[in-house]
């Protein structure tokens, strides 16, 4: 039954979501967002789990002297401190219906100066890895290769004032090679084509996991049989 | 004899503190009327007063005659802020006087023109029940035909069957000519009545009746979505059920090919393999499809026994990932290698997950490292981090705006479709090897579709033929989504 129950709940809720797309009366409209909020309720107690793991983890790695553990002590305080300040609403309403979030609590405090500029800090280092995989890419060392340094190098420049400036000058019947309408044409025409083709396997993909995972076939993710 | 005084002066104070303000000079603030809907002889009054209605007050409404006379037609009680006066047909409208008494002295008076309702400028005026819907909606559609007059404004009235009065459900600005009903109970029939504004004048339409809204069971503008939809998923079914034991035929997949050798690399190396399955939830198929794959791997360093390591996003996906491990340990016969730190929690936070995860990688040099799921920006920051590491590294997602990223910067990538092929790569269990079968059945119906459709609109364009221009557009028809 540890697998039956499952395989039956998920063949159930599949048909169900299948149906909804077609059926316009109540309750069907209504089923996605349902299950998606029930959904919810449930990873809400799985969060339980995941922060229970992460401090077995740490202080596992902590208490056997790992050689990472200056970083577990690093995580286990600053997600036990949060946690808490938090969970009292330090530093405002402690009351139920307090807003941990509410400005001036210290969760604020920590979310706005700590964890924010954090996140971005590791956002922003997406522009540095854009330039060394990019130098990457269109290194022509094959044909493929060098035909998608020109599509980018004509895309990069049209997207800038150099580009209509280099061209402007060309006569009318010649205005499909300036520049911006040749970076718009690359866009437009080979790159939709390619996206369109890839976003069909991935469509026709969706479809067969989708109906392997209704029908049970595909099970593996469930882990043990017995 | 300080203290009663001091105590006589401050409950005087309190008692002033506490008195509300006076009250201006009583006014009426509007005086309104026009006749009722639907019944061109029956005007209706209102008004209000810029204070609560003193109880000493007393309303005397009076009509003038054509020839100029007031005529009391009705003498009210204070609070009472509406009047309906029956009065003869032919008018266009009738002027009123509201006067507001107090004892024997008028306090205060004010007169106003009502206007009376006439029919005409409504064309085509109709209701039906919006088709396709989920019920309690009715749409109105008019068109407005009367040269000069444009209305700045269209009340609609609503009635159910039997009732007398017309009840306000909305109105329309100027150009409007269509209106949609919420709200309405299924299966009772309403009529409706529209009036229109013009600056001095009021025009009715004809009432319609009898209009029900009902709920659908089928969205017919789906239809062709759902003939598709059932053309694919009855052929993979096909292909599934008639698989047997005879090897079916899969085309080599490079990325899936090479998961064995980086694995085996790793091994040689003595460095963890490091499994990203995404970051996203469960309810996401890419992540099945990342777990699913997970089992194969798990399987290949269960048997060379290397280190795996699999730091998730989501507390569902470790605990689901935790099963698929366990039972790949268990089915290669090494359970004592296994151990529940193999799938650990992170963080739900995108870009914390990514710096633990980048932390992961610069402190224990994975030798192989495999990002299968759903990626959104962290994507190029974790395969550049692993490049810099020097990784074998293999790719695989179907968020199309993220695989240019990994096909910079990783060695080998699974292509959208490659993704949730990969479990029946891996596995050569043959239901699930033709189910890919079924798959390309669609790529062939969507192949021909667009052969036959970019010939037609071609066809038409060049020939300019009309028949063929009604067979290209019915055609395209076919694949655009209606609603």
């Amino acid at each position: 039954m540890r697998r039956e129950i499952p395989l039956i709940i998920t063949f159930i809720i599949g048909v169900m979501l299948i149906a909804a797309l077609f059926i316009p009366r109540k309750p069907f409209p209504d089923l996605d967002s349902e299950f998606s909020r029930w959904f919810d309720i449930i990873a809400v107690f799985a969060f339980v789990l995941g922060g229970g793991n992460l401090l077995q983890v740490h202080i596992d790695r902590i208490t056997r002297g790992h050689k990472d553990r200056w970083y577990s002590l690093v995580t286990v305080v600053s997600f036990l401190f949060t946690l808490i300040v938090g969970m009292l609403k330090v530093g405002g309403d402690p009351g139920i219906k307090g807003n941990y979030i509410a400005e001036g609590t210290w969760f604020k405090v920590i979310y706005d100066a700590v964890f924010t500029p954090l996140t971005a800090s590791m956002f922003s280092l997406l522009a540095f890895f854009v330039a060394s995989a990019s130098y990457r890419a269109f290194r022509a060392k094959t044909r493929e290769a060098t035909i998608l340094l020109i599509a980018a190098f004509i895309i990069l420049v049209g997207r800038t004032p150099l580009g209509y400036y280099l061209t402007y000058w060309l006569p009318e019947p010649l205005q499909f090679l300036h520049i911006p309408n040749l970076s718009a044409w690359i866009l437009s025409t080979p790159n939709l084509a390619g996206q369109r083709a890839i976003m069909i396997g991935i469509a026709l993909g969706i479809i067969s996991t989708s109906l392997k995972l209704i029908l049970g076939i595909e099970r593996s993710y469930l882990g043990r049989e017995k | 004899m300080i203290k009663p005084v001091f105590s006589l002066l401050l409950g005087a104070l309190i008692q002033l503190s506490e008195d509300p303000p006076a009250p201006g000079p009583l006014k009426i603030l509007t005086f309104h009327g026009e006749s009722v809907p639907g019944i061109f002889t029956l005007m209706e009054l209102t008004w209000t007063l810029n204070q609560p209605d003193p109880e000493t007050i007393s309303y005397r409404l009076y009509r003038f005659t054509p020839e100029g006379e007031p005529l009391l037609v009705a003498q009210l009680p204070p609070k009472t802020h509406r009047y309906e006066d029956h009065v003869s047909a032919g008018y266009f409208f009738h002027r009123y006087r509201l006067e507001v008494w107090e004892g024997d002295s008028l306090r205060e008076w004010k007169e106003t023109e009502a206007l009376v309702a006439h029919q005409g400028g409504f064309v085509g005026f109709r209701g039906e029940d919006v088709p396709h819907d989920g019920g309690k909606e009715i749409q109105l559609f008019w068109n407005w035909d009367m040269p000069g007059i444009e209305p700045q404004e269209v009340r609609i009235y609503r009635n159910q069957q039997g009732q007398n009065r017309w009840v306000l459900v909305g109105s329309v600005n100027k150009g409007a000519t269509r209106y949609l009903d919420v709200g309405t109970q299924d299966g009772v029939p309403y009529n409706y009545l529209l009036r229109a504004y013009a600056p001095g004048k009021i025009f009715e339409s004809q009432p319609v009746e009898g209009i029900t809204s009902q709920a659908s069971w089928m969205d017919m503008r789906k239809i062709n979505l759902l003939i598709i939809s059932l053309l694919i998923m009855g052929a993979v079914l096909y292909y599934i059920l008639r698989a047997g034991k005879k090897e079916m035929f899969i085309r080599k997949i490079a990325g899936l090919e090479a998961i064995e050798e980086a694995v085996g690399r790793a091994t040689e190396m003595g460095r963890p393999v490091l499994y990203v399955p995404g970051i996203q939830d469960l309810d996401d198929v890419q992540t099945l499809a990342g777990l699913t794959i997970l089992g194969s791997v798990a399987k290949l360093t269960a048997q060379y026994e290397t280190k795996l390591d699999v730091p998730v996003s989501r507390s569902l996906v470790m605990s689901n990932g935790r099963e698929v491990v366990k039972e790949a340990y268990l089915s290669v016969g090494r359970p004592d290698i296994y151990h529940d730190d193999i799938v650990h929690y992170v963080t739900d936070e995108q870009f914390g997950y990514v710096a633990a995860v980048d932390g992961i990688m610069v402190r224990e040099k994975p030798a192989a490292c495999l990002y299968l799921g759903a990626f959104f920006a962290e994507s190029l920051i974790l395969a550049e981090t692993g490049n810099s590491v020097g990784a074998i590294q293999v790719a695989g997602t179907a968020m199309p705006s993220q695989l240019p990223f990994f096909v910079a910067a990783c060695d080998y990538t699974l292509i959208g479709e490659e993704l949730f092929a990969a479990s029946a790569y891996l596995s050569r269990d043959q239901q699930a090897i033709a189910s890919l079968r079924g798959q390309d059945v669609g790529k062939a119906m969507a192949l021909v579709a667009i052969v036959l459709g970019t010939l037609l609109v071609t066809a038409a364009q060049v020939s300019g033929s009309g028949f063929l221009r009604v067979l290209s557009d019915g055609f395209l028809r076919l694949f655009a989504l209606n609603y």
